[in-house]
This record gives structure tokens, C-alpha cells and sequence, in this order.
């Protein structure tokens, strides 16, 4: 279970976190909606530990997070998977090395082993044959995909998706949340996704939460947000001009 | 609240102390940064792979560069030194001139600077992008220590390469002294070789060893570090490999100064 207490997060005079509080159970998908520029990915990068908070604290179940440094907070890393918003592909190496690259600096697995999962994995996101490829060759979508096969490729307790499926067609949306309910079935794995795929994340999540001007303004499962009586979350799940939420 | 928005002159004394400490926090950062460097240097388990793959980068594909610029530094020197030493009936002692000039000093520097310029910048580039991207943060997420698996092979491979390219140019730069001097001015062979192995001593040669040894180390650790901490965007990596440039050149420069008045 993660528990995060009341994160501020402030860059310069920008404050950007002002009191995040959010539970996220073991083995559920908590899906984190808000505003473009409101601060998911600031949020995400806390539970990751790459960002420390002015004020707040985290717990990854039952450690506190926010006080790890070093090999203490590797050992919460170990049981991470994280998709990047912008994929964060090494671009030295080729799509097949990009997903075996875990594998080979984590794991003991033979060789063959090794190429045996990556490939499995690259077909499940539908990108059999590309292994050869660079990041710099494949499409936009292609690297996300490639992303989300090097995040999952460990078997990871924990996911990270910052965005996983912005910028795919429909059908590889679709295709993609799929694979991501397949896997969680396999796996149970807990799953923290940023999406703006509204509303097909109502299918996947277990429950929503809503990030607005550095609050969760409401957590709920789909039905309850969709039912919400809060005219910000009514607001922006229609994508409404008029509201309380200026479209500056 | 008001950070940065109130003008300098209003509060000298605020703003300089500002200015003072933002340097005091960048040096403590720089310094810090080798320190982390040199500690995992010795923590296995260690990078064969990169370590080989920056000495073929830092090194090897710089070997062209260095062999023409070491080939005319020892031309140029052959020729303007005998000319010299011509005025004093002492031609005869060309070979040790031209030695000792690139064996202490020329080659050391001019080979370090001409790595910076080909390979320096290369690198706080690939680094600085790395971070842009997050591809950094990536490997940190996957608990691989990037400091481990990035910056040590670099540093590593610059102690390597360093001393390696300073004697390639110190010996090409010799044959290009024996073209001019003895080839095109007619001293004879003897004499230049002769010479040289009566005059330049193991001293000569542990001081520039010395000196391309910290030099690795400089631009490496320079060039690493800005790519590092690179600004935001192509802005903040193009700003960051034009300083890394510069650093590091200013450094090799006094760093050898320092080197020259210390060692014997
Ligand atoms: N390292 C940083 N330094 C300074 N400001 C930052 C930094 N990272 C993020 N910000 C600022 O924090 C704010 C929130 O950014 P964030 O990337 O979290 O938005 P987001 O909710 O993920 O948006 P999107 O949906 O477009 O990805 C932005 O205004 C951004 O400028
Ligand atoms: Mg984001």
C-alpha cells in the first residue's frame, strides 16, 4: 500500500504540490486525472524518489520513502516499473536491448532466457520484428509501447504509468488498457497510471483520483467520480469550456 | 516571495550574499560529484562493457585528431626552434628542444585540449540529453546507481585514455620535428636522437604523465558534470556543452601552470 501525507512541492514561487493526500491500496489500479501543467508527473516523481517534497511524507507499505536515500531507497526501486511520460528510452540502444536491458542488469537469467521474455513481451505490445530498431526510427506510439514493455518486463509489484497511451490511435488505447488489465490479472500488481484518456479509463480503474490546484479534490471508483456532485471533476471529465476551471 | 524580483542595487549586500552562496553551493556540488565518483569507482560490481565502450570513444576515435595535430605541434617546433638555435651555432641540440618542449608541456596540454574539443563536448551532450529525456531518471528508477553506470567508466576511461593519446602526440610530434629538422634542414640523425636521449631524463617524463593523468581526470569530471546538471531543454544542453568546453580548456591551463611550478 502506498500512503502519501500532505505533499508540498514548490519551484521557486510556482507552488506546484499544496497538500497531496492519497492512499493507493495493494493490487489496485488508482488512476490519477488533472489538468495538463497540475502537477501529475511532480506527484509520480515523488513516489519514485526522485523529487524530495518541502513538506509531506510517503509511505511505500509501511516504509517511509520520504526519509530513504541510497541503497535503502533502491530497495523500493527494485520493486518498481516505471513508463516515463516521454518514454525515457535509451536512445544508444536498440528497442530489443531497451527491454532486455532490465533483465540483464537485475536478473541472473541465461541469455536465452532473457531473449525468450523480452520477445514475449514485445509481442504482447504488438511490436514483434522491431527489436532491431532505434528509438530515433519507431513512431511516437511504437516508443511508448517499447516503454511500457521495459516497465513491465521484471514483473514489477509496483507500475508507474505517467501517460502511457497519449498519443496512440483508439484502437492501440484500447489495446494497450487491455494489455494492462491482462497483465494486472497475471501479475496483481499495483498500478499508479496519470491518464487523460477519458473516458475509457472508467473500464480499467479501480479507482480515480483528481488533482486540482495541487489537492486531491475527490478519490472514488468510476462510478462514484463519473457521479461526482463536485462541478470541478463534472467539469472536467466532460471537457466543458464553462465552469469552475478556467481554460487558461 | 520577492526572490530575484527586487534589483541588485536596492540590496547590494543581500544579493551579493546570494551570489556567494549560489557559488559556494556549485563548487560544494562539483566537488562532490568526483567524491561520489571516485567512491563507486571501487564498488563492483564493475562496468567492463562501458568502460571499454568510452576508451574506444574518448580514446581511439580521437586518435586521428591527435596524430595530425601532434604531427605539426612537432613540425612547427622543429622548424621554429632550429631556426632559434641556429643564431647560436647550437642546432645541434634540436632534438632534446623538441622533446622536452612536448614531452613536459605540449603535449600534455595541446592533447588534452584537442580530446575536449572532439570528445568533451560529445560527451556533456550525450549526458545532458540523457538527463532531458529522463533517461537518467530511468536508470535510477531501476535502482542502477547512473553515477555508477555512467559517470565512472568516463572517468575511468579518461585516466586511461589521457596518458595514452599525450604519448602518441609526443611521439608523433618527434617525428614531425625529425621531418623538419633532419629530413628538410639537413641535421643529421645522430644528433637529433643522440641528443635528446642524453638530455630528457625519466623526471621529464613522469611530469607529463602527471600532467595527462590530472588532465583525464579534469575533462572528464568537467565535461560529466555539466551534462549532468544540464539546464532545461536543446537550450540548457547546448549552454551546458559550450561551458563544459570552456572549463575545462581554462582549467587544463592552470592546472598546468600549477603542475609546472610543483613537480621537478
Ligand atoms: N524540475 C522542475 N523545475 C521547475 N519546474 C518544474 C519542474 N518540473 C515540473 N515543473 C513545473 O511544475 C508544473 C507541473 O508539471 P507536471 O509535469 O507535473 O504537469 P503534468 O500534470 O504532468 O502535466 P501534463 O499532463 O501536461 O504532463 C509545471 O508548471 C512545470 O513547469
Ligand atoms: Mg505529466
Amino acid at each position: 500500500m502506498i500512503r502519501v501525507e500532505n505533499l508540498h512541492k514548490a519551484f521557486g514561487a510556482q507552488r506546484v504540490l499544496q497538500g497531496v493526500s492519497l492512499e493507493v491500496l495493494s493490487g489496485e489500479i488508482m488512476i490519477v486525472i488533472g489538468r495538463s501543467g497540475g502537477g501529475k508527473s511532480v506527484f509520480l516523481k515523488h513516489l519514485l524518489g526522485l523529487l524530495h517534497p518541502d513538506a509531506g511524507r510517503i509511505w511505500v507499505d509501511g516504509v517511509e520513502l520520504t526519509q530513504l536515500r541510497g541503497r535503502a531507497l533502491d530497495q523500493v526501486r527494485e520493486r518498481y516499473g516505471v513508463v516515463f511520460q516521454g518514454g525515457a528510452l535509451f536512445d544508444s540502444m536498440t528497442v530489443f536491448d531497451n527491454v532486455a536491458f532490465p533483465l540483464r542488469e537485475k536478473t541472473t537469467l541465461s541469455a536465452q532466457e532473457i531473449a525468450a521474455r523480452t520477445e514475449e513481451k514485445l509481442a504482447q505490445v504488438g511490436l514483434t520484428g522491431m527489436g532491431h530498431k532505434y528509438p530515433e526510427e519507431i513512431s511516437g506510439g511504437m516508443r511508448k509501447r517499447v516503454a511500457i514493455a521495459r516497465a513491465l518486463v521484471t514483473e514489477p509489484e509496483i507500475v508507474f504509468f505517467d501517460e502511457p497511451t497519449t498519443g496512440l490511435d483508439p484502437v492501440l488505447v484500447n489495446a494497450i488498457h487491455h494489455l494492462i488489465l491482462d497483465l494486472h490479472r497475471k501479475f496483481r500488481f499495483t498500478a499508479v497510471m496519470v491518464s487523460h484518456e477519458i473516458p475509457e479509463i472508467f473500464q480499467i480503474a479501480h479507482r480515480v483520483a483528481m488533482l486540482h490546484e495541487g489537492v486531491i479534490v475527490e478519490t472514488g471508483d468510476p462510478q462514484a467520480i463519473q457521479g461526482s456532485a463536485n462541478p470541478v471533476v463534472q467539469q472536467f471529465i466532460r471537457g466543458e469550456i464553462e465552469g469552475p476551471i478556467r481554460a487558461t | 516571495m520577492n526572490r530575484g524580483t527586487a534589483p541588485a542595487l536596492l540590496h547590494p549586500i543581500e544579493s551579493l550574499g546570494r551570489v556567494s552562496l549560489d557559488i559556494v553551493e556549485s563548487l560544494g556540488r562539483f566537488g562532490l560529484f568526483l567524491g561520489q565518483a571516485g567512491a563507486w569507482t571501487f564498488v563492483p560490481p564493475f562496468k567492463v562493457g562501458q568502460l571499454l565502450q568510452r576508451i574506444h570513444f574518448i580514446g581511439f576515435r580521437s586518435l586521428s585528431v591527435i596524430v595530425l595535430t601532434g604531427a605539426f605541434t612537432g613540425m612547427v617546433l622543429g622548424l621554429q626552434v632550429f631556426l632559434t638555435l641556429e643564431r647560436f651555432g647550437s642546432e645541434a641540440f634540436l632534438g632534446p628542444a623538441v622533446a622536452l618542449s612536448l614531452i613536459r608541456e605540449l603535449g600534455p596540454v595541446l592533447a588534452a585540449l584537442m580530446v575536449t574539443g572532439r570528445a568533451g563536448s560529445a560527451l556533456t551532450a550525450e549526458i545532458g540529453i540523457m538527463r532531458i529525456t529522463e533517461q537518467i531518471d530511468a536508470l535510477t528508477v531501476m535502482a542502477l546507481n547512473p553515477m555508477r553506470y555512467l559517470i565512472v567508466p568516463i572517468i575511468v576511461a579518461g585516466l586511461i585514455t589521457f596518458p595514452l593519446m599525450t604519448a602518441m602526440f609526443d611521439v608523433v610530434g618527434i617525428f614531425g620535428g625529425y621531418l623538419v629538422g633532419v629530413r628538410l634542414l639537413g641535421l643529421s640523425e645522430g644528433t637529433y636522437f643522440g641528443e635528446m636521449r642524453t638530455f630528457v631524463d625519466m623526471a621529464d617524463i613522469m611530469t607529463g604523465f602527471w600532467k595527462s593523468l590530472s588532465f583525464g581526470v579534469i575533462v572528464t569530471w568537467v565535461c560529466a558534470y555539466k551534462g549532468y546538471y544540464t539546464g532545461h531543454g536543446a537550450e540548457g544542453v547546448s549552454r551546458a556543452t559550450t561551458q563544459a568546453v570552456v572549463l575545462s580548456s581554462v582549467l587544463i591551463l592552470v592546472w598546468d601552470y600549477f603542475l609546472g611550478s610543483v613537480l621537478p
